[in-house]
């Protein structure tokens, strides 16, 4: 669980980032929105430490951020980054178990959360390749695979940050990503992820916040947040909003 | 990239080469001795009772030439490649090489001061005058290294770019000084500053091994301890402190390591190329990039490699001696480019 209350971030003395009051639960999924530059990486960054806010308070579970130590904080925090610069020849199990760096949970019991994260970020058939020899898309779902390792299974309300985990994924896999994620919250992790297909977003997200210029513009349920002037005023997008035929969520076309 | 050989397998390999370096190592020379007189002299230098009194000769030539020389290869073969390893892990790049930051410049500029001013440096303790090479060439590769270090960081944060580029910067800096040096020294300096360059394990004495050793023994003893930080290192920096590693402590570490390591290195026996380059590469090649792995297999490698390429060279121009440093080169620049022809395709 993290909480921020009036988080601001500056950068060369321009403010990217103001006013975000927002708490991950347990259990939820937040949908974060925005055009490029609306500063959805900034929060993301702030979020789990790698920025200093200028302002504001922010906690993970009950301490201020600031106060955890490494391994500890890793137990309770996971992030995935948009993309990783790893240049040695890996197998993709190996890169899955440093997820289990700030465990030591025994070899037994790694090996069972390496093959069940594996499998929920569909890669499991890749464990013995070298992960050099894999695709942007499937680099991106061994990471996955690392993140979730790391919190696995995710029943104690621990935390999990995602940088757009879709942006190089095939449409199938834009979906497995995504039920993974929501499976984990399901368990009971809290989870913010940014995303940038609304549709994705409308489906599985519990809340959207939506961010244009540092500053949220609206954030509430996809229901409330995804509506046509809304759209139309962040991301200058002439939109329809339709309800989703079987399942009955916003399905946003555009004009 | 399959891993061909077991870790296990790797080991009893490296160990069996290992042993066979020294063997040759201490056998081989312009004295050539068998076998069992090697073991049978050793034994006795190490005060066991062995019946041998004809093996007093072989004694002398082991213990005042070989076992040095031998030592100090492998410290020397060992430290390079370990510091190889940690400097690949912290640039995150398997062709870095531990020269990168300033070190191995910074020494050899400390070895041309000292080897071309020394004598006109006054006040020197009589006591302190032999290593006066060592000292200064030790110094100067923690002092160029403590530059670049100093230059790379940023907001608290060390920028390894920011490193490479300063490295790249002091290394030429200290090139043209020595070059200052070399012009303004006379030909006994000129001689001494050349072979010096070349890298040699010639005249190895326990006097200057011992340093090196402490330095090898403590990188030995840290490095491994290190190993999953610096794999998790290799996924990035932020990525690193994301699984609970101290990413900036273990940075100052590994150059620490290097500096101290590399410079005890070159202090000892000069200018010794592309070890710290292609041992660990090789090790990787076999075993995959797990440091649990690549370290200790790096240091056996890199101590068996380095004893090898010296046998080589005593051997090769027999009675004279080829430096040491020609060989190294001569092997590891071919193969660098190999590695990169390899990597673009």
């Amino acid at each position: 669980m993290i909480r921020a209350e009036n988080l601001s971030v500056h950068r060369d003395s321009q403010c990217a980032l103001s006013d975000i009051d927002l708490t991950l639960e347990p259990g939820r999924l937040l949908g974060v929105l925005g055009p490029n530059g609306a500063g959805k990486s900034t929060l993301l960054g702030a979020l789990c430490g790698e920025l200093k806010p200028t302002q504001g308070q922010l906690w993970l579970d009950d301490r201020p951020l600031t106060q955890w130590t490494g391994p500890q904080r890793a137990r309770r925090l996971a992030v995935l980054p948009q993309s990783s610069t790893l240049s040695f020849a890996f197998k993709v199990q190996e890169v899955v178990a440093m997820g289990r760096l700030p465990h030591d949970g025994g070899q037994q019991r790694d090996a069972e959360i390496i093959q069940a994260a594996l499998e929920a970020a569909d890669a499991l058939h890749l464990h013995d390749r070298s992960y050099l020899a894999l695709s942007g898309g499937e680099r991106q779902r061994v990471h996955l695979a690392r993140v979730l390792a790391q919190l696995w299974p995710g029943e104690g309300g621990q935390t999990l940050l995602l940088d757009e985990p879709t942006s190089m994924l095939d449409p199938l896999h834009q979906h497995t990503t995504l039920q993974a994620v929501r499976g984990f919250a399901d368990r009971g992790g809290a989870v913010m992820v940014i995303l940038h297909d609304l549709n994705l977003a409308a489906r599985y997200c519990d809340r959207l916040l939506l961010l244009e210029s540092g500053r949220p513009f609206a954030s509430g349920t996809p229901e409330e947040v995804l509506v046509p002037d809304a759209l139309k005023a962040v991301f200058g997008l002439e939109v329809l909003v339709q309800r989703h035929p079987e399942r009955g969520h916003p399905l946003i076309i555009a004009r | 990239m399959r891993v061909i050989l077991l870790p296990r397998t790797l080991f009893i390999v490296l160990s069996v080469a290992c042993l066979l370096a020294v063997w040759l190592s201490l056998a081989l020379g312009p004295v050539s001795l068998p076998l069992m007189d090697t073991l049978r002299a050793c034994l006795r230098l190490m005060g066991l009772p062995v019946a041998g009194d004809h093996l007093q000769q072989a004694e002398l030539i082991l213990g005042q030439i070989r076992v040095p020389r031998t030592l100090l290869g492998l410290a020397v073969g060992a430290v390079l490649a370990l510091s190889g390893v940690a400097m690949q892990g912290l640039f995150r790049n398997p062709l870095a090489d531990p020269g990168l930051v300033g070190v191995s410049s910074g020494a050899a500029l400390g070895a041309a001061v000292a080897i071309v001013a020394g004598a006109s440096l006054g006040g020197i303790p009589e006591a302190l005058a032999p290593y006066l090479l060592s000292i200064f060439a030790f110094a100067g590769g923690l002092l160029v290294t403590g530059i670049v270090y100093r230059l790379g960081r940023r907001d608290g944060q060390t920028s390894v770019g920011i490193m490479l580029l300063a490295g790249v910067a002091m290394t030429a800096l200290a090139g043209s000084i020595i070059g200052l040096f070399t012009y303004l020294a006379d030909d006994a300096a000129l001689r001494t500053l050349t072979f010096w360059n070349l890298g040699t394990l010639n005249g190895a004495s326990y006097a200057r091994l011992w340093p090196l050793l402490l330095v090898c023994v403590l990188v030995i003893l840290w490095l491994p301890r290190r190993a999953k930080a610096l794999n998790a290192l290799l996924l990035g920096e932020s990525e690193a402190r994301h699984l609970g590693i101290e990413v900036e402590r273990l940075k100052r570490e590994l150059i620490l390591c290097i500096a101290l390591g590399v410079g005890a290195a070159v202090a000892a026996a000069g200018l010794i190329g592309f070890v710290g380059l292609i041992v660990p590469h090789l090790v990787r090649l076999i075993a995959g990039p797990d440091h649990r792995v690549v370290l200790p297999a790096s240091a056996l490698a890199g101590a068996s490699l380095l004893l090898f390429a010296d046998v080589f060279a005593r051997l090769v121009l027999a009675p004279a001696e080829l430096p040491i440093g020609i060989v190294t080169v001569f092997i590891g620049a071919p193969f660098f480019l190999f590695l990169l022809v390899r990597g673009r395709t």
